[in-house]
């Protein structure tokens, strides 16, 4: 157990290294930002001083050691664009991201298990039917167009729900929560279902073609020809063995929505994370999206992890004697 | 037998059909009368596709849909099933009826305990409370022979081994104290030793319990071992039924007569195995190309040394990431040295995990050896190895349902080595060559454009073998090639591997977990275990006069029909 975790940590640092470089790489060949930084007609001078400040006057070697000096000490730089440290800015952006995934996570756990068991059990029902049918349209659909859709409906026509922003927010000094307030909450359905709509309908098919797949294997037609109930049957015996791969698609979905929600942020005007490197795109504001991409990088690294040790305990093979 | 209690199980008339898609019907039981005395182990014998599993699984209420039961009447320990709706109402299976099944590393779920697996029938079936489960699930374990029953409970099932695993079934299925158990073939995934172990625990708990056991099998063998009385099926019919001496000795039925003398005997050796011949005048006239083809340029004499293996080794197992530190290593093959002569079948034979499988595969180039050597005809086998040495040494697959690309018609799945080898001048040249061979292993040769579904496991191992013989090899590797097939299919295989060896000068590794088909096969064998040859001497030699403890006891183990039949004869002879 304590081999597994200490090689697998071994290989999280040498990814997060090899990370590193590339966002020390970037620094580099995204274009120079003093250029950008400097107003118009500065002098050479002027240029240079800047340059000095920034620290990009020294050899390459000594400035990625610095970098990862830096990176280490959580200093991720100062943000170009709006002259503040990174690691602040991510940090103010963060509780944003997160409680919108938690609950979008939740969502689509909460209702994809349900009806994939469902589509397995009774494909010929009419609600399975539907739910195949409604899936469809819901991995196919673009998130902006169902963002879009429900805003134009809840938002605009029957003016049930705020279309953009986080609502009404509570400062718990380090973590600004919208979950403490009805405004706040309110805000948080449209983008969420938005968010949640394309794990729901990826967990529901994953979750019916296990089951389908665990139902026909040996172990439950001997618990069927032990007589146990239906129900004991399916939503304990099959179920635990069907949700195994459920938990790594979780994991790495978790990661996805946290890196990657930009589209719905950008839809909602939700001041998360995703709205703040789209802003970087555009600028280009290199010291953030480098640690933009530090930060994905250890999320993904972090959130694998997590899922490997959730797996020794769910599966009694994976302990070792 | 004197007995006032109902028979545990009274099947009559049973009729199962499956509605086909094109609005026919395929009746997978018909007409079938058994009875089941408490106490008594009735074997349901036939080949795959007789219908004896169908039986089982009616009485387990497992028939999958749409199949149902028509017409008929079950009834268990004096209850009847109710057949109108097909369904096994008024009996619950698994208190009732229980069931052990085939393979023990599938039948148990592997992410809860024993202990929960044990008692989730009980508390479900008798009413009692978990400490009481929990009592007589220990009671259990200790009932079906496992050491440590106490710790044993907590283990997940891939901490025990496949026998255990099977004991562990057996339990479950006694869990809910049955009248009757349906055992569908319950040792057929099991070494000899612990096939030997399981049909001796089941008589015991037969006997001790009074449980009626149905037996569902292909093997004459253990059908001979613990078996009372035999039902032998054909098509879904009860072909013939009886005390199983006077079956197993004196079958009247033409099928079963045919059926039983396919059985290779493990006692004698026969030139050839007495089944119907496939020998055609176009099959002949086939091989007769083959031969041509073979002998080209063959000037090798026939005893000559063509495979000559010296302590090879392999070993398994991950480089540890940290410097200095041993890796775990498994060594499958230890210090192994034999030769093959031109012409000769060598087996090799052993439990499984011996270590026989991964010989194969060295010699093959599947797997690279961590060192000894292996030389055939003249080179020297390492990673790399030339093209002319792939081509002549080609090898037959265990499970011919997978050995076949199922995208690729026949023709051109045996055309394939032929043209990589550039043994035919153009595609219609080898595509020739494909139907001749076809018709050498006894296929005709316009199944060639079909696909490899539409044939049967037998019909598979055919094609894999013409595939094999394809690049004119001069050694043939078959892993177990018989091991997936019915008896009946089997004879005829390895009569035709037989033809083979003799037709184009081959010589074979034969490799097999069957003692009794390594007789009828093999020249010269090599008993295997744990990774080492431990006795390697003539077949007539290893069979007449085994020198090591451990072949003495895989003989004394196997099960065979002619040996138990001929003690049953010499103790009804003494008894005169």
């Amino acid at each position: 157990m304590i081999r597994i975790l200490s090689v697998r940590l071994l290989q999280a640092l040498l990814v997060m290294l090899a990370v590193t470089a590339i966002a020390f790489i970037m620094f580099r060949f995204v274009g120079d930002p003093v250029a950008a930084m400097v107003r118009e007609g500065a002098t050479q001078a002027e240029k240079d001083a800047l340059r000095a400040t920034l620290g990009l006057d020294k050899p390459l070697v000594l400035q990625f050691i610095e970098f990862v000096g830096r990176v280490l000490r959580g200093d991720l730089g100062t943000s170009f664009r709006y002259q503040q440290p990174v690691a602040s800015l991510l940090m103010s952006r963060l509780p944003a991201t997160l409680e919108l995934v938690i609950i979008a996570t939740v969502m689509a756990l909460a209702i994809g298990i349900p009806l994939g068991v469902l589509c397995a059990l009774k494909p010929q029902a009419v609600l399975s039917r539907l739910t195949q049918s409604m899936t469809l349209v819901g991995i196919s659909m673009p998130t902006f167009v169902t963002g879009l859709l429900l805003i134009l409906i809840f938002a605009v026509n029957l003016r049930w729900l705020p279309s953009s922003g986080r609502g009404d927010l509570v400062d718990l000094g380090f973590w600004q929560s919208g979950f403490l307030t009805a405004s706040g909450l309110k805000s948080l359905i449209l983008p969420s279902i938005t968010l949640a709509l394309f794990q729901l309908t990826l967990i529901m098919r994953l979750v019916r073609s296990e089951m389908i797949d665990v139902l026909s294997s040996d172990y439950i037609r001997f618990a069927f020809a032990r007589g146990l109930p239906r129900s004991y049957i399916y939503g304990r015996l099959a179920l635990r063995n069907a949700l195994m791969p459920v938990v790594t698609v979780t994991g790495l979905q978790i990661g996805q929505l946290i890196a990657f929600a930009i589209v719905t942020e950008t839809v909602f005007q939700w001041p998360g994370m995703g709205l703040l490197f789209t802003n970087a795109v555009g600028y280009p504001d290199v010291p953030v999206l480098a640690a933009y991409l530090l930060f994905v990088g250890f999320l993904f690294v972090l959130i694998n992890m997590i899922v490997d040790v959730l797996y020794t305990f769910i599966d009694p093979r994976l302990r070792t004697k | 037998m004197t007995n006032t209690s109902p028979p545990v199980l009274d099947i009559r008339n049973l009729r199962v059909e499956y509605p086909l898609a094109n609005g026919s019907t395929l009746t997978a039981v018909k007409n079938i009368d058994l009875t089941i005395q408490p106490g008594e182990i009735h074997a349901l014998v036939g080949e795959s596709g007789a219908g004896k599993t169908t039986v089982g699984n009616a009485l387990m209420g497992l028939l999958q849909a749409p199949g149902k039961i028509v017409a008929g009447s079950i009834s268990i320990a004096g209850k009847p099933i109710d057949v109108r709706t097909g369904r096994t109402e008024g009996i619950i299976p698994g208190r009732d009826v229980g069931a052990i099944f085939q393979d023990p590393m599938t039948s148990l779920n592997p992410l809860f305990t024993v202990e929960s697996q044990l008692c989730e029938g009980m508390l479900t079936h008798l009413n009692i409370s978990g400490r009481e489960a929990r009592a007589r699930a220990l009671d259990l374990m200790k009932a079906v022979g496992i050491p440590e029953p106490e710790r044993r409970l907590g283990s997940y099932p891939h901490q025990l081994s496949g026998g255990q695993r099977q004991r562990v079934v057996i339990a479950t299925a006694l869990a809910c104290d049955p009248k009757l158990i349906v055992a569908d073939e319950p040792t057929t995934a099991l070494d000899v030793s612990v096939q030997a172990q399981i049909l001796k625990l089941i008589r015991e708990l037969a006997d001790a319990r009074g449980v009626g056991v149905l037996l569902v099998t292909h093997n004459m063998g253990v059908v001979a071992e613990i078996a009372d009385r035999v039902t032998i099926m054909q098509n879904g019919d009860v072909v013939e039924s009886g005390s199983a001496l006077e079956v197993l000795t004196a079958p009247k039925a033409p099928y079963a007569r045919t059926l039983i003398s396919a059985v290779p005997p493990i006692d004698t050796r026969l030139e050839r195995l007495p089944v119907p011949s496939d020998e055609t005048k176009t099959t002949r006239k086939a091989r007769d190309a083959v031969r041509r083809n073979s002998t080209k340029g063959d000037t090798a004499r026939t005893g000559d040394v063509i495979l000559d293996v010296r302590n090879l080794c392999v070993e398994y197992g991950r480089h540890s990431l940290i410097p200095g530190r041993k890796a775990s290593v498994f060594k499958a093959v230890k210090d192994v040295s034999f030769d093959v002569r031109r012409g000769e079948i060598f087996g090799l034979v052993g439990e499984s995990g011996c270590g026989k499988t991964t010989v194969a595969n060295t010699i093959a180039g599947l797997v690279t050896q961590s060192s000894g050597d292996i030389d055939f005809q003249g080179t020297a086998l390492g990673a790399r190895r030339g093209k002319s040495v792939r081509q002549s040494l080609q090898m037959v697959f265990q499970d011919p349902y997978s050995a076949l690309n199922p995208r690729l018609r026949i023709n051109a799945t045996i055309a394939e080595p032929i043209l990589f080898y550039n043994l035919a001048s153009t595609a219609e040249q080898a595509r020739q060559d494909a139907r001749t061979l076809l018709e050498a292993v006894g296929l005709p040769a316009e199944t060639g454009t079909r696909f490899s579904h539409a044939f049967s496991g037998g019909q598979r191992q055919r094609i894999a073998i013409a595939r094999a013989l394809g690049p004119r090899p001069s050694m043939l590797i078959c892993d177990e090639p018989t091991s997936a097939l019915d008896v009946s299919v089997q004879a005829q295989l390895l009569n035709l591997l037989k033809d083979l060896r003799d037709l184009a000068g081959l010589s074979m590794l034969f490799i097999s977990h069957d003692l009794a088909v390594i007789r009828q096969m093999c020249d010269r064998v090599a008993v295997m275990k744990a990774g080492e040859i431990v006795e390697l001497a003539d077949t007539e030699t290893l069979f007449t006069a085994p020198k090591h403890d451990y072949t003495r006891e895989l003989l004394r183990l196997a099960p065979s029909l002619d040996r138990i039949l001929c003690n049953e004869s010499n103790a009804t002879s003494l008894r005169r």
